[in-house]
This record gives C-alpha cells, sequence and structure tokens, in this order.
C-alpha cells in the first residue's frame, strides 16, 4: 500500500464508494466482532416484536462505513473525529452509498485538519449524517 | 410499584455519575474480526509486517472500535430492557488508538433532556465514554446519545 498524500481542498468531493447490499451474515459478524448481540440485528421475530418491518443492521455499521472514505489514506494521518446522527434503518438487502465533501482545511501543530461534511445513505434516504475531521500529517 | 417517573427521576439525580475504570486490551485478533465485519481490510488494520514499517511502528485500530470495550457500570444506573435507539456517536481522537495498547476505559452519564415528539416524549440519554493510556493520557472521548422512545418510556421500570 502506497497511496499519495490527500490534498483535499474546501469545497472537494469525497468520490462517492458503492457498498454490496447488506447481508445477514454480515451482520452476524458484526454482532460477534463488535459485542453488540440485540436480536433486532439478526432475527426476524426480535424485529417484528419491537414492531419494525425486519432485522435492521447496527446504525455503527453505517458509521464504519462512512470511515471507508478515509481508509485508505491512513497512512498518511488519521480520522481524529466523527460525528454521526442516525436519521434512518438499513434492512438486508439494502445498499449503502457514502460520501462526503471537504468544509475546511485548518493548519495545526500536528498537522492539517480537513473537515468533512460526510453521509450514508440507502437510495434516496440518508441514514447517518455527520461530519468528520482527517489529520494529514505535516512531514 | 415505581414507574416511569421514578427511573426518570433516577437518571436526572445521576447525571455527573462515573463508572470504575475497566481495563482493555486492544487485541489483534479482535481487530481483524472487527475489520472483517466492516469489510475493511486495511493492511493497517490486519498486515502486522506493513504495520510495523509504517510511521504508527503498530497495527491500528478502525475509527469505530472503541466503541466495543466495556466501560463498566454507573452504580444505580437502570436501562430499559430493550428497544432503545442509538441516536448520535461521536468520537474525538487525539491520537490513533494502536493494536496491543492498554486502555483504561470509563463512562460518565452526562445528562438526560426531552423533547415533546409527534408521538410522545422523547427522552435523550447522553452518556461519555472515555480510552485513557496507562498513563492517564487521554486517548479518545465518546459521546453517545441513546433515544429513549414513547413506547420505550412506558415500558420503564426500576
Amino acid at each position: 500500500m502506497s497511496t499519495a498524500k490527500p490534498l483535499w481542498k474546501m469545497g472537494d468531493r469525497l468520490e462517492e464508494k458503492e457498498l454490496p447490499p447488506v447481508s445477514r451474515l454480515q451482520l452476524t459478524k458484526y454482532a460477534g466482532a463488535s459485542g453488540d448481540y440485540n436480536p433486532i440485528h439478526h432475527s426476524d421475530e426480535a424485529a417484528e416484536e419491537a414492531g419494525l418491518p425486519g432485522v435492521i443492521a447496527h446504525g455503527m455499521f453505517s458509521v464504519a462505513a462512512i470511515t471507508r472514505l478515509f481508509s485508505p489514506h491512513l497512512e498518511h494521518g488519521y480520522v481524529k473525529e466523527l460525528n454521526a446522527r442516525f436519521s434512518g434503518m438499513v434492512f438486508i438487502g439494502d445498499a449503502l452509498a457514502v460520501g462526503g465533501r471537504a468544509t475546511a482545511v485548518q493548519e495545526t501543530e500536528e498537522g492539517h485538519l480537513h473537515s468533512f461534511q460526510v453521509y450514508a445513505r440507502r437510495g434516496g434516504d440518508t441514514v447517518v449524517s455527520g461530519t468528520a475531521a482527517f489529520l494529514v500529517y505535516g512531514d | 410499584m415505581p414507574g416511569e417517573e421514578d427511573v426518570i427521576r433516577r437518571w436526572r439525580s445521576l447525571v455527573g455519575a462515573r463508572s470504575e475504570s475497566v481495563v482493555n486490551v486492544v487485541e489483534k485478533g479482535a481487530v481483524r474480526k472487527f475489520a472483517e465485519a466492516i469489510d475493511d481490510m486495511n493492511p493497517l488494520y490486519v498486515d502486522e509486517e506493513m504495520a510495523k514499517s509504517s510511521r504508527y511502528g503498530a497495527l491500528l485500530a478502525p475509527p469505530t472500535f472503541p466503541r466495543t470495550f466495556e466501560y463498566g457500570k454507573i452504580e444505580g444506573m437502570v436501562w430499559p430492557e430493550s428497544g432503545m435507539i442509538h441516536g448520535e456517536h461521536r468520537i474525538h481522537f487525539e491520537r490513533p488508538l494502536r493494536v496491543g495498547e492498554v486502555i483504561i476505559c470509563y463512562t460518565e452519564l452526562k445528562g438526560y433532556h426531552e423533547r415533546e415528539g409527534s408521538d410522545g416524549i422523547l427522552g435523550f440519554l447522553v452518556l461519555e465514554r472515555i480510552g485513557e493510556s496507562l498513563l492517564g493520557e487521554r486517548i479518545y472521548t465518546i459521546e453517545d446519545t441513546a433515544i429513549v422512545t414513547p413506547s420505550v418510556r412506558r415500558s420503564l421500570k426500576e
């Protein structure tokens, strides 16, 4: 892995990333990896009892999808901040798309701090919206 | 029979209360499993050789990984049995979290507030979750908001 140092300017778009449809297996893996075994994320009956039309993905699963926008640049810096607001549910079979736009670049002692507006959407519905900040080291 | 008002009074009285500290280890296997689950096999999460020669000198944990740690229990805190909704997740890192690190975690109830929703009162429990190094240096701060929906509110009991 060797990518160029990212040079975002205010207004730059992060290329939207389309992810494969969410599967039950993936949610089961996420439950195991995160320790969140709430049955609404794997059992149809539990989801129905909770008044949901079907099994839903963990909210943090969609936040993790957003962090994939920055993952390719990890050798040059790190995610300093995430502020995510959940506004919609993700069901099995839904394909998420994640994207964002640079809103500010700030010089700090640590390096260049890039701020972004970010989102995860399923079709026209935004399921997570918020902001992120990625620090690119100065050296 | 204590009901919803008692639970809510309890929440309000517990604002500012924190849990005991819990020791967590950022485990290589747990990070790999997590990277697989979020479908992001970044070499810096899973390839030890590559990570050793990186600026970090070690594998890193993904930014959403800290939510999976144990943060301890706030004494006297009452949780609904089920049905709470995750409203917001905020995390701020002072620096990246490395695999192999031992971290001290704890949680604090930062607030409880309410808002009139279309189906009744919505409650918002705000919890801070903190990770520190063994030297007591802050590594990250999480702020999670959990929503107590009107139906969850009706189910509350101590």
